[in-house]
């Protein structure tokens, strides 16, 4: 087994200062390999799945996975750490005794292979003696051998490294030119190579890629004692390295430059340094209650704490109860069919299915075909995110197809799908909003973030926040933080802007579980208005 | 198996490093041993054990580097994975901050390994989950909890003739108790290197009383309270500190440590002068790998702060190398210890007239890093606290406080204890604190 490691990044004052590792350390080269051919893998998957049944399996699925990984770091003109990650090898699932049971190998041998099937199967029955109810399994059909392909058109991983090394250095010395103290940035790509099967009789070849081009810009005044940052706007995404070619016709003109599907780090970078410096002489906020504007690019994380999590079915059951917590969503809200979520202007959706977006495939990772579903219609709470095992209880007959595992020796289960704001039918442009707005704040980019573990109370920050005075916007303010309960928040909202600016956001390691497991999940929007929010002030003085 | 004895690690580190034709080499061996059980809904969810063992290789050609890892240990293996290193370093950019591998290091002696935690078998896993479980049926509450294990060793040398070997036990367990009508939680843990010292049952117990207690809170206003924060309160607020506490952003002027008009805060007085947290790989509490896990520095004990006053920050290599004054690098720390006082709780409790008795915070996220604002909320146990007894339970608050304001209004300390804490183990005490800021009320159970 490969054990999960971490990589730290000591001082560069991000807020994911610990990294996900897995897998061995590999050379570059290893990254373009093609891997195992399809076949193999098709045999090695019959003779776990024969196994599993002839031990007594009811139902058994295996995942065999290569998994690739290159981080690129650096900071200022220098680069500090390359790292290169490859992890191979197979997981097996099984029912027995209406019991799950799950193991893994590395030990891609015949015997191997066998020896963690009988693990798996082991395991089921002798946690089947503390079983109270036993797993019900929605229906599901065999897709027979199909595949699936993240639409890239230049694979990241084919892109030569001193390219890349290349471009973060033109991006620093951009934000270094234009009066940054600081920056730190880095590119993470993500290469899924995975195989499915199960005893339903599915074969699911995908192949996916994940890419984030994430910085940070600080400016120090020295001599006042003050600094003030400012992080790079580009999201996580579903692209290849395309993402990266800032085309001029995804760029929007706004307090800043905003970005559609590809994005311009080296501009991103400028503009941050000019407003990390700008920053440290904005006036500080006057707290109470204010209109917020907010852009995609920060309203994608108010969306995966607040409606996101709660959400998730296991959650709302007590399953993550010692960890990430429960929910306020429980089932006799939706059960009654008139919780008022949020306003009648609030539609939410789940979906696995968005071109571009992290949580885009074909299949999960318990063989269901990727789908859009609502879980929040004119306001009203009306769906969850469930899986195979879960959706009889809300008397549902198929899985929503949201179950991930974040490598081929964690056990898959429920994660979130992409959960996305529905734009507003009504034409509605960004300065159309901000002229009706008398008080306000116009808020760009995700900051600080925390909720209470049912999801009620939360508070969030931003990287740009803008005044809005009598319909015009009158100058740049900081220490801003908003804080709101979820429904009274939702049931806020007046105006969202509509399709022409419909943007994703996102989230590339999000934790959950006991052992934790990652997942990478997207949130659309277009800019929305919510009205009379309680804004703080978060300036404190030390002594 | 996974722990392999000093002279079998000594073995391999030793052949993997002759094969070298780098300029210089180093490696790193470390297995471990995990097992865990995971429950919610009063019943088991999953259980796991996971073997792991593994080489990791550095070679060096002047400022480039080059890692490469490994899981099996044949001679061809082993020559593989230095050439690998070798090529990684040979196509990687040079680091200009790169040091040179270190001489020989003292580490010094510590006493991790405990048998009965190294021996932990399947059977004695699912009855510490039983435990929890069955106290909870009994009192018609709802369990939910995670034990993990591990038995570990690393081994380190290098083509100067650096070597070290160490071993270690732990043990961790937390568990949530929710009263069947949701209006009641409770947590509690153990953090231990000895499994024989765990009682899971007694650690849930606590948790069950907890929840009870907790049901029906009533609404406080939010605003600045007394509060008595329990040690895994005090945690999630010091562990964020500590984890900020760094000498270069420091001196980069931007950190909670940066003096105005340059430099660091090291010799100031900035906290209570009761406040004393060092470090210590040897202390028996709270035992810990004695190098450092970038580059094997020993570790020594290191008081980061006594007195109130800032004694030393964290400063690596490359930049006490940079520093005009020669300063001397000390590396991140494996654990910590905050000393604390002698009093329990409860007597913390006795001696409030008007206070919050808080048994966990959660959700900790920075606000602002100049001043080390953080937000976070109180869960599953918070209490309002009249003439030295616990009156009623009371709705969880979101707290908007700096850990380097809390640690200047400490009004009295408790007892220290051993809590899991950003990946270390750490010995916290209960802190009773005036003018916690309170910003927000939650409905959260």
């Amino acid at each position: 087994m490969d054990r999960r490691k971490f990589l730290q990044l000591s001082g560069a004052g991000l807020g994911f200062s610990m990294l996900p590792l897995s897998g061995n350390l590999v050379a570059e080269s290893k990254l373009v390999h093609s891997g195992m051919d399809v076949a193999v893998k098709k045999e090695l998957a019959d003779a776990t799945l024969n196994t599993a049944t002839k031990l007594g399996a009811s139902y058994a699925d295996v995942r065999i996975g290569r998994y690739l990984n290159q981080y690129v770091i650096t900071r200022e003109m220098k680069v500090q750490n390359v790292v290169n990650t490859e992890s191979i090898g197979l997981g097996v699932r099984v029912i027995a005794n209406g019991t799950w049971g799950f193991a893994a190998t590395n030990d891609m041998t015949a015997d191997g292979i066998a020896r963690a099937t009988a693990q798996a199967v082991a395991t089921a029955k002798a946690n089947s003696k503390y079983q109270k109810e036993p797993v019900q399994l929605a229906k599901q059909k065999g897709y027979g051998e199909v595949s699936w392909k993240t639409p890239i058109r230049k694979n990241a991983m084919e892109i030569p490294l001193a390219e890349k090394v290349d471009l973060l250095m033109e991006v620093n010395k951009s934000a270094l030119d234009a009066g940054a103290s600081f920056i730190n940035s880095m590119l993470y790509l993500v290469n899924e190579q995975k195989y499915f099967a199960s005893t339903d009789g599915s074969y699911v070849d995908q192949d996916v890629h994940r890419l984030w081009a994430p910085f940070r810009v600080t400016a120090v005044d020295k001599k006042d004692g003050g600094f003030r940052t400012r992080q790079g706007l580009g999201q996580p995404v579903g692209h290849g390295f395309e993402y990266l070619d800032g085309r001029a016709e995804d760029k929007i003109q706004s307090q800043t430059v905003l970005y559609r599907d590809s994005y311009d780090m080296v501009e991103d970078a400028k503009l941050a340094a000019q407003q990390a410096q700008e920053k440290l002489k904005a006036k500080s906020v006057k707290p109470g209650k204010y209109d917020l504007v907010l852009d995609p690019s920060h309203l994608w994380l108010t969306i995966h704490e607040s409606v996101g999590h709660p959400l998730e079915l296991d959650r709302v059951l007590g399953y993550e109860a010692n960890y990430a917590g429960t929910s306020f969503a429980t089932i006799d809200k939706w059960r009654d069919g008139k919780f008022q979520y949020g306003s009648d202007k609030v539609n939410l959706f789940a979906d696995k299915v968005q071109p571009g977006s992290l949580g885009a495939v074909g299949y999960d990772d318990e063989g269901v075909k990727t789908k859009r579903w609502d879980l929040i219609k004119d306001g009203v709470l009306v769906n969850y995110q469930a899986i195979r095992d879960q959706v009889h209880m809300l008397g549902q007959k198929e899985s929503q197809g949201c179950c991930y595992a974040d490598s081929w020796s964690s056990v898959q289960f429920q994660r979130m799908a992409n959960v996305s704001l529905q734009p507003g039918e009504d034409k509605l442009s960004v300065d159309e909003m901000i002229k009706d707005v008398e008080k306000g704040i116009y808020i760009i980019g995700d900051g600080s973030f925390s909720i209470d573990q049912q999801r009620y109370n939360f508070q969030f920050g931003g990287q740009l926040f803008y005044e809005i005075e009598d319909g015009k916007i009158t100058g740049m303010v900081e220490d801003v933080a908003y804080q709101s309960n979820t429904r009274e928040f939702w049931n806020s909202c007046s105006q969202i802007c509509d399709e022409r600016d419909y943007r994703l956001g996102g989230s590339f390691f999000d934790g959950k579980g006991q052992p934790s497991q990652v997942s990478a999940v997207s949130h659309g929007s277009s800019t929305t208005r919510f009205d009379g929010v309680n804004v703080i002030n978060t300036k404190r003085k030390l002594g | 198996m996974a722990i392999l004895s000093r002279s079998e690690a000594k073995q391999i580190l030793d052949k993997v490093l002759k094969y070298s034709k780098a300029e210089a080499a180093s490696a790193q061996l470390t297995g471990a041993e995990t097992g865990n059980i995971r429950y919610a809904r009063n019943s088991v969810s999953t259980s796991g054990i996971v073997n792991d063992i593994e080489l990791a290789v550095e070679a060096r050609f002047g400022k480039k580097s080059g890692i490469a890892t490994i899981n099996e240990f044949s001679d061809a293996a082993l020559e593989k994975v230095m050439r690998r290193a070798e090529e990684l370093a040979k196509l990687s950019p040079d680091n200009p901050e790169a040091m040179p591998l270190l001489d020989e290091q003292k580490y010094p002696k510590v006493n991790g390994f405990a048998k009965s935690t190294a021996d932990i078998t399947p059977d004695q896993r699912a009855k510490a989950a039983a435990d929890s479980i069955m106290a909870a049926r009994e009192r018609k509450v709802i369990a939910a909890g995670y034990l993990e294990d591990a038995r570990s060793f690393a081994a380190v040398a290098n083509t100067k003739g650096l070597f070290g070997y160490h071993v270690s036990t732990s043990a961790n367990f937390t568990v949530t108790m929710r009263t069947e009508n949701g209006l009641g939680s409770g947590w509690a843990q153990s953090d231990v290197s000895d499994f024989s010292a765990m009682n899971t049952g007694a650690v849930s117990n606590i948790a069950i009383d907890k929840a009870v207690q907790s049901q029906e809170a009533r609404a406080l206003e939010p605003g600045k309270y007394t509060v008595i924060l329990e040690p895994s309160a005090v945690s999630g607020l010091v562990g964020f500190m500590m984890w900020n506490y760094d000498a270069r952003s420091a001196d980069e002027g931007r950190s909670f440590m940066s003096r105005k008009g340059g430099g660091n805060r090291i010799g100031e007085k900035m906290f209570d002068k009761r406040v004393h947290i060092y470090s210590d790989p040897a202390d028996p509490d709270v035992p810990a790998m004695p190098w450092a896990e970038d580059d094997f520095m020993a570790l020594e004990r290191v008081d980061w702060i006594r007195d109130g006053v800032v004694k030393n920050l964290p400063r690596s290599r490359y930049w006490a190398s940079q520093s005009k004054e020669k300063e001397k690098a000390i590396p991140q720390p494996n654990n910590l210890i905050m000393i604390g006082g002698d009093k329990s709780t409860a007597e913390l409790i006795k001696n409030t007239r008007r206070g919050v008795l808080v048994t966990r915070t959660w959700y900790i996220r920075m606000v602002d890093p100049q001043s080390l604002l953080l937000t976070g909320l109180t869960r599953d146990g918070t209490f309002y606290i009249e003439n030295g007894k616990i009156k009623y339970p009371i709705k969880n608050f979101r707290f908007n406080e700096s850990p380097v304001i809390m640690l200047n209004n400490i009004e009295d300390m408790g007892r220290a204890k051993r809590v899991g804490m950003w990946g270390y183990s750490a010995m916290i005490p209960a802190l009773k604190v005036r003018d916690f800021t309170f910003s927000s009320l939650s409905d959260a159970v």
